[in-house]
């Protein structure tokens, strides 16, 4: 690869949703539309360096990939004489430039057909990676940890899944759009969490995924500034990722959050974070991700545990579990009661939890914890034996065989 | 003369560079600041992405406070990434400058300060 060619490759990253967005309205193919940006970029390579970057480099590439289409498909046309596409071929040919609310709207479905119910979760993470983000195969399955054969199959069949339920192509209504968003917020946001919760693997941090999930963020909060939503998904996404410094240690294995090293958080990016915060407050907008960016602020702001201010954040948890009553946010409610109100009151909350967390291994290592503590070793040392039945990674399982030889020398 | 050097761009594109070819660029920057610092007072400011602007309209009513707008002044293809001004013996020199920092993912705006003050003044 020539220097050249990293510039050019950078600019056709950024333009890549959008322009894939926009043709695939065009040609109602997502194939298609991949084969016809792939070729306008051959093109702006050969080009791009004799005449220069172009002012609107996305009106040029999306020019240069709607002939480049139109030519694949009356090549195809010949051989197939399909003449019910020639009706889409002309309003193709025929069609201005998107303008900024219609773009937004195709990225907006572009996301949204990736996030089909008809596809697993990590099928709909896979196809918005390969599709919107542009990512080659064998790097998607690198960030999910398979064989570039698999996912290639699971892309192929997931794309062949989404050809045969059509989203529509009109303008969305409001309520149509808000839901769209919904969804693709949640899909971007899961995404994320894949990538940084990773188990029963190597590595505790799956880097590629919660990058990629930032960069879709982004886009989402740069098409529509106003949606208090989408700036607080951005805020808390990158509240989280400037802390992966200091999540694991020169061992790589994961450090407990008090005692991260706040000096390893990136100052700047939580910044940007905290602008992303005061953004959807200012918009009043209320919601899971906005209370999480409110908990993640509250932390970047204190300098150490010590100097948190814990019932603050035991508020926020209380407002999340009230939305989201889930046994997982409950049990984040609880560790931060264990803050305020001691282990016991905890561990006595934990137990109501049991029957529905038994198979998730951080309830049975925060209870080992917290059982610690309160100096209950023996059964401290069986709820880690519990977690390490339950798929930790590699690093936690280091980090809790030594718990359990702590425990033992001191039994 | 004080001279701004604006500095324009794609936002996002510098992310996505290799880190060798994002490091290539930054390496610009220092050497302008350190060269900037030899100098004298300076301003240097890096903005945060556009998305992250609201915008403030002047109301209908000109009795009516402002309109605050969620977004940027403008949905451009290219928008203000950052500037640095200093005092420069005259356009040349401000041309040489910039130049330090120029790279294929940027357009740069040579332009002269009517006033300034705060951390670097117009004032004597």
């Amino acid at each position: 690869m020539s220097a050249t060619c990293d510039w050019l490759a950078a600019r056709f990253a950024q333009q890549r949703p959008r322009a894939m967005a926009a043709l695939t309205r065009y040609f109602r193919s997502v194939d298609l539309a991949e084969e016809a940006f792939a070729e306008a970029c051959v093109k702006a390579l050969a080009h791009w360096p004799q005449t220069g970057t172009p002012r609107d480099p996305l009106a040029w590439l999306l020019t240069a990939a709607r002939r480049s289409g139109l030519d694949m498909l009356r090549k195809h046309q010949r051989q197939s004489r399909l003449l019910s596409e020639n009706q889409v071929i002309l309003e193709a040919e025929a069609a201005p430039l998107p303008d900024p609310d219609a773009l937004r709207d195709d990225v907006l479905r572009l996301l949204f057909i990736c996030c089909h119910p008809a596809l697993a979760r990590r099928d709909q993470i896979a196809l918005a990676l390969r599709v919107v983000a542009g990512l080659a195969v064998p790097e998607i399955a690198r960030g999910f940890l398979v064989k570039p054969k698999t996912m290639e199959r699971r892309i192929t069949r997931a794309k062949s899944r989404i050809a045969a339920h059509p989203v529509p192509f009109e303008t969305p209504s409001p309520q149509d759009r808000a839901r769209r968003l919904r969804e693709v917020s949640l899909m971007i946001y899961l995404m994320f969490t894949e990538g940084w919760s990773a188990s029963e693997t190597e590595t505790q941090m799956r880097p590629l995924l919660c990058q990629e999930a930032i960069r879709l963020a982004r886009l989402l909060a740069e098409l529509f500034p106003g949606m208090g939503e989408q700036a607080a998904l951005l805020s808390l996404l990158l509240f989280q990722h400037a802390r992966r410094g200091a999540r694991v240690d020169a061992q790589g294995r994961p450090v407990a959050f008090d005692d991260q090293d706040r000096h390893l958080w990136s100052r700047a990016e939580m910044e940007e974070a905290r602008a992303f915060f005061h953004k959807a407050r200012r918009i009043g907008h209320q919601g899971p991700y906005l209370i999480q960016a409110a908990i993640a602020a509250e932390h970047a702001r204190a300098a150490s545990p010590e100097t948190t201010d814990w019932p603050l954040i035991e508020a926020h948890y209380a407002a999340l579990y009230a939305l989201q009553p889930s046994p997982v946010v409950r049990l984040n409610l609880i560790a931060v009661q264990a803050k305020t109100r001691g282990p016991e009151a905890a561990l006595a909350e934990m137990q109501e939890l049991a029957p529905d967390l038994d198979g998730y291994r951080w309830f049975h290592t925060m209870r080992a914890a917290f059982l610690e503590q309160t100096g209950a070793l023996g059964a401290a040392r069986a709820a880690y034996d519990r977690a390490r039945q339950l798929g930790p990674t590699a690093p936690e399982r280091m980090l809790l065989d030594e718990k359990i030889a702590g425990l033992q020398k001191n039994n | 003369m004080m001279y701004a050097i604006n500095i324009y761009g794609e936002a996002g594109v510098f992310e996505q560079l290799p880190q060798d070819r994002q490091a290539e660029v930054l390496a610009g920057h220092t050497a302008l600041q350190t060269r900037l610092a030899e100098r004298g007072a300076f301003v240097s400011v890096k903005l945060m992405p556009p998305s992250t602007a609201v915008t403030l309209t002047p109301a209908p009513a000109s009795d009516q406070p402002p309109l605050v707008v969620d977004g940027p002044f403008a949905e451009t293809k290219e928008s203000f990434l950052g500037f640095y001004a200093a005092a420069f013996r005259d356009l040349d020199e401000a041309l040489e400058h910039a130049r330090m920092i120029s790279s294929p993912i940027a357009r740069l705006e040579v332009r002269p300060i009517a006033w300034a003050g705060g951390a670097i003044s117009t004032d004597g």
